[in-house]
């Protein structure tokens, strides 16, 4: 990676003191956590594949952060990283994620069928709705490391696998660098297609190299399950559809989830796992379940009622405008979804979902009818 | 090399790791490129390289990774590809060599470049029409031997080249005694007046030089030194080491051109005190980044108004012959407003400062007297120059 500072050891010929961060004017969970101690026991250091310790952080370096946003300000290039570089990494996480330890264990639990209910929300609110998860495939390096070869491997993997899903899952696969016109203007409509990143905070970790080759997006007949090759994970997989049932978009996500682990199992190779940090992705932010369920809704009178953050926190949500991330609300109509990825299981977190917005529909219309919600609010999840 | 040891100077695991695919897999996708790397690069020549650093770690695939990433325009060639430090144009010579050849006009791999920074050897150039030309400029880069360059090097060695720059620019006086502001700590007070001055570089938007890793860990150890008559300034690291640039209002391109020598020979005999000379060789003459600023990397231009030349037939046809090129007056990529455009050189390698400044300084007087005769409502035909 040219901007990786790979060429580690020219580097140690400087005193750490020369080569640490000025992180004077940073915000973000890597700057609260790097010292100059921990840097120069880490710095030395690198994974098999060869990423280091400033590969880890440069994004944070060169992002340092917003006052009000609390990012990441790191990311791994390989699953190792997470090991080699725990001393840094395992403070991040904790912070991160709610107190989550080094030695604590975490639980997959992707049986639909232990999701109660999430197939009634009222569709006069709920106006869609959305399950998204990341997956790393085991043996190939993660976006702002992987090389043009592992990158198309992953590729050639994944659309192997994709390709030989039947039933409501048959599908298509659409390689972002020869679409036609046609077809790329298809998947604008349709909101399935994702563009090279402007983010500085992917481009400073090295995710936009060689684009557009290696990605693309697959996804089936009926344009309900969706899943993106190498943008920022190797896998991005979404079920979606309109409307308010949470349930059948859950039962799709875990089904397809499942059979496209199987597949991968059958060719030899697995997701990323382990029982600590259960799925791992390129930012620590992801780790866990990866998964961010939730549902655009219409809430125009709640979401401007003074408790609205109080009972979202207390629900264990966020907002976020109907564009993603960082975008604004339009019209009264939220994205709200599970703020957590790590220490609670993929059920739980779409539970969460489930009773919070089934519980923010009905505040919604007794502030309709000019009622109080005070008896309504949530105890802290 | 004094810093690394032999036993260093192959190893890069991340190079090593990436072997193991064959190079088949490994080989960008280039169909619809069109930049100088991608003209160049074959499958053989990435087969055989890629598996060499130089001593510091940098690969092929550093130099390309820009390249790869910046297809390029249709009608703008771009380089495609950068240097992570001196022995980029060695070790990668089989790619870098032909980029120069076409990029610079045919120069060969057993050419020669002269430096000339005898300001004594401009004839002319002091009497450019102020009401046609409104300022006069001429800007080089210089990279410091022993480091490694801005794509490449680390906060350690950025740090360095910052303190090298300032101990050498503190000793400079009478006509060139100035201040130092590093980017990082300047007072809304300064950088509000350097923006006015138009002296104030920004952290770089361009994805050309976002892809080869320039922009990394800015603002740390950037920074812009001026003389007192603001009419020396110095960059330090943005896109190369240094980039000194000496600049005036109106015409007088021989002033600012005797002012740029004198500036950029007091800086180098203090580096060389210090045992830091400027990267240089009989071949490449100054070695910096891009290999579109190998030679004398200097670009000696000025701001003209031509509004009835520039909408002329001819006009393009004019600047190859002079072997000019011209600008908008933002800048590279910028269009120019109320007629008002930059000329420079051209070239870069192949000719000595002396005659690049020398071309300019021909070029724009003719330039303005074709402006004139047109305004009269003349004919030019018989001024059109011949090919230089």
């Amino acid at each position: 990676m040219p901007f990786g500072n790979t060429h580690n050891v020219l580097k140690l010929k400087y005193a750490s003191s020369e080569e640490y961060p000025d992180l004077s004017q940073h915000n973000n969970h890597m700057a609260k956590i790097l010292t100059p101690a921990i840097y120069e026991r880490l710095r030395s250091k690198q994974t098999p594949s060869g990423f280091t310790l400033d590969d880890v952080i440069q994004t944070g370096i060169d992002n340092p952060g917003h006052p009000f946003i609390m990012t990441v300000g790191c990311v791994a290039g390989d699953e190792e990283t997470y090991e080699v570089f725990k001393e840094l990494l395992d403070p991040i996480i904790e912070d991160r994620h709610g107190g989550y330890k080094p030695t604590d264990k975490r639980k997959t639990d992707l049986n639909p069928d232990n999701l109660k209910g999430g197939d009634d929300l009222d569709p006069n609110y709920v106006i869609s709705s959305r399950v998204r998860t990341g997956r790393s495939i085991r043996g190939f390096c993660l976006p702002p490391h992987y090389s043009r070869g592992e990158r198309r491997g992953v590729e050639k993997m994944s659309v192997e696998a994709l390709d030989s899903l039947s039933g409501d899952l048959k599908g298509k696969y659409y390689a972002l660098k020869n679409m036609t016109d046609a077809e790329q203007q298809q998947l604008i409509d349709d909101h399935f297609l994702f563009d090279k990143p402007v983010s500085p905070l992917l481009l400073a970790s090295g995710m936009a190299r060689d684009w557009p080759d290696g990605r693309g997006i697959w996804h089936n007949d009926t344009k309900t399950f969706l899943v993106w090759v190498n943008e920022e994970d190797h896998l991005r997989v979404i079920s979606m559809q309109k409307g308010g049932n949470m349930k059948e978009v859950f039962n799709r996500f875990c089904t397809g989830l499942t059979k496209i682990e199987t597949l991968f199992k059958d060719k030899g190779t697995s997701f990323m796992w382990n029982e600590h940090l259960g799925y791992v992705l390129t930012c620590p932010s992801n780790l866990g379940t990866g998964l961010r369920a939730g549902v655009h809704v219409k809430i125009p009178n709640m979401s401007k009622h003074a408790k609205f953050e109080e009972v979202l926190k207390r629900l264990r949500l966020q907002k976020r405008g109907t564009g993603g991330v960082d975008t604004a609300a339009v019209g009264g109509t939220f994205d709200i979804s599970n703020a957590d990825r790590l220490g609670f299981s993929e059920v739980k977190l779409v539970q969460m979902v489930v009773d919070g917005v089934k519980l923010l529909v009905e505040m919604e219309k007794k502030l309709e009818k000019g009622q109080s919600i005070d008896d309504l609010m949530p105890a802290q999840k | 090399m004094p810093f690394y040891s032999a036993a260093i100077m192959t190893k890069n695991c991340h190079n090593d790791y990436k072997m193991k695919f064959s190079d088949v897999e490994e080989f960008p996708d280039l169909s619809l490129h069109n930049n100088h790397m991608a003209k160049v690069l074959t499958k053989d020549m990435y087969k055989k390289l890629r598996s060499k650093s130089t001593p510091s770690g940098f690969t092929l695939d550093d130099c390309t990774q820009t390249g790869v990433d910046n297809p390029g325009h249709p009608f703008i060639m771009t380089v495609g590809c950068v240097a992570g430090d001196e022995e980029c144009y060695e070790v990668f010579k089989d790619m870098f060599d032909p980029i120069i050849s076409d990029r610079h006009g045919g120069y060969k791999p057993t050419d020669k470049h002269k430096t000339d920074l005898n300001f004594e050897n401009l004839k002319g150039g002091d009497d450019l029409d102020p009401a046609y030309v409104l300022s006069s400029r001429v800007r080089t880069g210089r990279s410091i031997k022993g480091y490694t360059l801005p794509p490449h090097n680390s906060r350690g060695e950025r740090r360095m080249v910052e303190k090298l720059s300032i101990e050498a620019l503190a000793t400079l006086d009478g006509e060139f005694k100035g201040k130092y502001y590093p980017l990082n700590g300047m007072t809304d007070a300064e950088q509000d007046q350097l923006i006015a001055d138009h002296f104030l570089f920004d952290k770089p938007v361009s994805p050309l030089l976002l892809s080869a890793g320039m922009a990394r860990d800015w603002p740390d150890a950037r920074g812009i030194w001026h003389n007192d008559a603001k009419s020396f300034l110095v960059w330090v690291n943005e896109e190369d080491h240094l980039r000194v640039i000496s600049m005036e209002k109106g015409g007088n391109m021989k002033e600012v051109f005797r002012r740029f020598c004198v500036g950029l020979q007091k800086i180098e005999a203090v580096f060389k005190k210090h045992n830091h000379g400027f990267m240089w060789n009989e071949h490449l003459g100054y070695v910096l980044t891009c290999p579109s600023n190998l030679g004398t990397g200097l670009r000696g231009g000025v701001h003209v108004k031509l509004p009835k030349l520039s909408t002329h037939a001819k006009f393009e046809e004019i600047l190859t012959r002079l072997r000019l090129q011209k600008r908008g007056t933002g800048g590279v990529d910028t269009a120019s407003v109320g007629g008002i455009f930059d000329i420079s050189n051209a070239d870069r390698l192949g000719s000595s400062e002396v005659q690049q400044v020398q071309m300019v300084v021909d070029g724009v007087k003719l330039m303005v007297e074709m402006e004139k005769k047109l305004e009269k409502g003349e004919a030019i035909d018989g001024m059109i120059p011949a090919q230089k």
